[in-house]
C-alpha cells in the first residue's frame, strides 16, 4: 500500500517535472519571437501614448495635456477629412475588390485549360509589385505626357479622363489598389475553392443542381472564412492608406495634399514639421480606431470565420 | 453506351459558355498586365521618344535598352545598384529572421502548452489587426532614443516582427505535425531541440517557404519604414529611392525629361527579381497561402 503510494507520488512528481520542463522548453521557442514583439510592438505603442499626452510648443517647452492631442485630432478638420477619406475609400474599394476577386477566383475555379493557369499567374503578379513602383506605373499611364489615355479614348472620338485631377484622382487610386491586390485575395479565394470536396458537387449533380447554383449554394459559402479573411486584410490595409497616394502627390500636383489620409498626415506632422507629441497621438489613435473597427468586425462574424474562434 | 450519349450533349452545351469565360479572362488578362507592358515599352525610350508624340504602348523608332541601362547604373555615382543590394539585404536578412522567429514560435504555441500560452497566443493574434504603419512614427521616436535611426538596423529590426507568420507557423504546424510523431522521438530519447530540427522543420517546409516568401516581399516593397528612418540616401531601398527621384523629376519640369527614361527602367529593373521569384517558386508558395483561410 505504502509502497504503491509511494511509486504513485513519484510518478507524479516525475510528470510534473516532466511538464514544468515541458513549459520551460516551450517558452523557449516562443522567447525570441516575444522579445521582438515587446521591444518592437509594445514598446512603440506604450512610448506612443506617452509621448501623445504631452504638447511642445516653441514657448513654454513640453508639458502634460492628457487626452489634449486627442480632443485637437478629433475636431481638426484636416485630421478629419483624411479619416472621411479612408472610410468612404474603404465602402467602395473592399466591396469591389471582393466581388472582382471571387469572380475570377469562381471562373479559375471553372475552367482549367491552360490559358487559365497562366491568367491566374499573370493575375496574381500585380502583388510581387511594391506599391510605390504600382502607383507609379498607373500614375505614368493616367499621366497626360507619358500615358495612351489621350490616344485610346482619343480613337472613339473622346477626350480622355485625367484620372490625377481632383475629382478623379479617387477612382484612380481605387483602379490601383484593385490591380495591386485582387490577384492576391482571388489566389486565397482559388486555393479554398480547391480544397472543397468534390463530392459535394457530386451529390449537388445528382440532385439536379445547375452550375448556378452549386455556385450560390456550396462554393460561396464554403470560401465564406477565406472571405471573412480577405476582408479583415483589406480594411487594415485600406484604413492605413499611405504608399499610393504619397507617390502619386507629385504625379497629380495638387489633387493629394499632404493630409489626404490619416496616415499621410502623421507622417507630415511628425517629419515635415517635428510636431512628435501630435503625430504619435494620430498614430496611436488611427491604430486603435483599426483595431477595433477590426476587432467588432471578428467579433460579429466569429461563428463564421475561423481566425478567432 | 447510353452515359456518353448523354454527355455529349451537355458537354457541347457548356463549352461555348467557357469559350466566353475565357474571352473574360482574355480582357483581364490586359488589364492586369498593361503596366507591365507600358514599362517594358517605355522603358527602352530616351527622353526624345517619351515626349515626342509618338504611340505610349509601343515602341519608338529607336530601342534605348542599352544606353538607358548604362545611364541608370552609372547616374549619381551608380547609386541605383546600391539601393538594389540595399533592397536585396534588407529583404533577406529581415525576412529570414522574421522567418526563423516565425517558425520558432509557431511551433513553440502548437506542440508545448505552457503557462500563459493562451493568453500570449490571444494578444499575438490581437496584435495581428494593430496596423503596421501605426507603429512606424512611434518606432522611429523610440529608435531616435537609441541613435538607431538613419542605420541599417532601423529598416531590419521592425522587419523581425511577423505576428501572421506565427499565427500561419501555428496552424500549420497544429495540423501537419501529428504529436505522436513527437512523442515517438521522445520515447525513443531524442531531445526536444532535436526532434524540432530533425522530426518538425521537414514536415513544416511548405509553410516555412511561403512565410520566408511573404517576409521578404513584404520587406522588399516597404516604403513607409524606410522613408520615415533613413535620410542618408546611401542607404534608401530601391522603393525609396525611385520615389525620391520621380519626386526630383517632377518638380523640376527641364532638367527632369532625361530622369524620367531613368525613373520608368529603373522601375522596370526592380520588379523583375521579384517576378522572377514568384514564378520560379510557385509550385511552394499556391499551397502555402491557403493555410490561414482554410480551417
Amino acid at each position: 500500500m505504502t509502497t504503491q503510494l509511494a511509486q504513485s507520488i513519484a510518478r507524479r512528481s516525475s510528470l510534473r517535472r516532466a511538464n514544468t520542463r515541458r513549459s520551460i522548453i516551450g517558452w523557449g521557442f516562443v522567447a525570441p519571437f516575444a522579445i521582438v514583439f515587446l521591444a518592437l510592438l509594445v514598446a512603440p505603442l506604450l512610448f506612443a501614448l506617452y509621448l501623445s499626452l504631452f504638447q511642445t510648443q516653441l514657448i513654454g517647452g513640453t508639458k502634460f495635456v492628457l487626452f489634449g492631442n486627442y480632443l485637437k485630432a478629433f475636431t481638426d478638420s484636416n485630421f478629419l477629412d483624411g479619416v472621411w477619406f479612408v472610410l468612404r475609400f474603404s465602402v467602395v474599394l473592399i466591396p469591389l475588390q471582393m466581388a472582382v476577386s471571387l469572380g475570377v477566383a469562381l471562373v479559375l475555379d471553372m475552367v482549367t485549360t491552360r490559358f487559365a493557369r497562366f491568367a491566374r499567374l499573370m493575375i496574381f503578379l500585380p502583388y510581387a509589385i511594391p506599391a510605390v513602383i504600382g502607383a507609379l506605373m498607373w500614375g505614368f499611364l493616367y499621366s497626360k505626357s507619358f500615358g495612351p489615355m489621350a490616344e485610346l479614348f482619343g480613337m472613339f472620338g473622346l477626350a480622355g479622363p485625367d484620372l490625377l485631377s481632383r475629382d478623379l484622382i479617387f477612382f484612380g487610386l481605387l483602379n490601383i489598389v484593385t490591380w495591386q491586390w485582387a490577384g492576391y485575395y482571388m489566389i486565397i479565394l482559388y486555393a479554398a475553392l480547391q480544397g472543397i470536396d468534390p463530392t459535394l458537387y457530386e451529390a449537388a449533380r445528382i440532385d439536379g443542381a445547375n452550375q448556378w447554383q452549386m455556385m450560390v449554394r456550396i462554393k460561396i459559402p464554403l470560401v465564406a472564412p477565406a472571405l471573412v479573411l480577405i476582408l479583415v486584410f483589406a480594411l487594415i490595409g485600406t484604413l492605413q492608406f499611405f504608399n499610393e497616394p504619397q507617390i502619386l502627390r507629385y504625379l497629380a500636383a495638387g489633387s493629394i495634399s499632404a493630409d489626404f489620409t490619416p496616415n499621410m498626415y502623421a507622417y507630415q506632422q511628425a517629419f515635415a514639421l517635428a510636431n512628435y507629441n501630435y503625430g504619435s497621438a494620430i498614430s496611436f489613435a488611427l491604430g486603435a480606431v483599426v483595431f477595433i473597427f477590426v476587432y467588432l468586425f471578428m467579433f460579429i462574424t466569429r461563428k463564421r470565420g475561423s481566425f478567432l474562434s | 453506351m447510353t452515359a456518353p450519349a448523354l454527355r455529349t450533349p451537355r458537354r457541347s452545351r457548356l463549352k461555348p459558355r467557357y469559350i466566353l469565360l475565357q474571352i473574360l479572362l482574355g480582357f483581364l488578362l490586359v488589364y492586369f498586365l498593361i503596366p507591365f507592358w507600358w514599362i517594358i515599352v517605355n522603358g527602352s525610350k530616351d527622353a526624345a521618344g517619351l515626349f515626342g508624340g509618338g504611340s505610349a504602348l509601343w515602341f519608338a523608332d529607336t530601342i534605348n535598352y542599352v544606353s538607358n541601362l548604362g545611364e541608370l547604373f552609372t547616374y549619381q555615382d551608380g547609386i541605383y545598384v546600391r539601393w538594389l543590394a540595399n533592397s536585396a539585404m534588407y529583404a533577406i536578412v529581415g525576412g529570414l529572421g522574421a522567418t526563423v522567429l516565425a517558425v520558432a514560435a509557431g511551433y513553440g504555441f502548437a506542440k508545448y502548452k505552457f503557462a500563459g500560452r493562451r493568453l500570449s497566443f490571444a494578444i499575438l493574434l490581437g496584435s495581428v489587426m494593430v496596423p503596421t504603419t501605426a507603429l512606424v512614427i512611434p518606432t522611429f521616436i523610440l529608435f531616435s532614443q537609441f541613435g538607431l535611426t538613419n542605420t541599417i538596423w532601423a529598416v531590419i529590426l521592425p522587419t523581425l516582427l511577423n505576428p501572421f507568420g506565427v499565427y500561419l507557423m501555428h496552424v500549420y504546424a497544429r495540423d501537419a505535425v501529428p504529436d505522436e510523431l513527437l512523442d515517438a522521438g521522445r520515447v525513443d530519447g531524442a531531445g526536444e531541440l532535436r526532434i524540432f530540427f530533425q522530426v518538425a522543420i521537414p514536415m513544416l517546409r511548405p509553410a516555412i517557404v511561403t512565410v520566408l516568401l511573404l517576409s521578404v516581399v513584404s520587406s522588399w516593397n516597404n516604403y513607409f519604414l524606410p522613408l520615415a528612418m533613413l535620410s542618408d540616401n546611401r542607404l534608401y531601398p530601391v522603393t525609396v529611392g525611385i520615389g525620391q527621384w520621380q519626386g526630383l523629376a517632377s518638380a523640376n519640369n527641364s532638367g527632369g525629361a532625361s530622369l524620367w527614361s531613368i525613373i520608368i527602367l529603373g522601375s522596370l529593373v526592380s520588379v523583375i527579381p521579384l517576378v522572377i521569384a514568384f514564378l520560379g517558386l510557385q509550385r511552394y508558395w499556391q499551397g502555402g497561402l491557403t493555410i490561414g483561410s482554410l480551417k
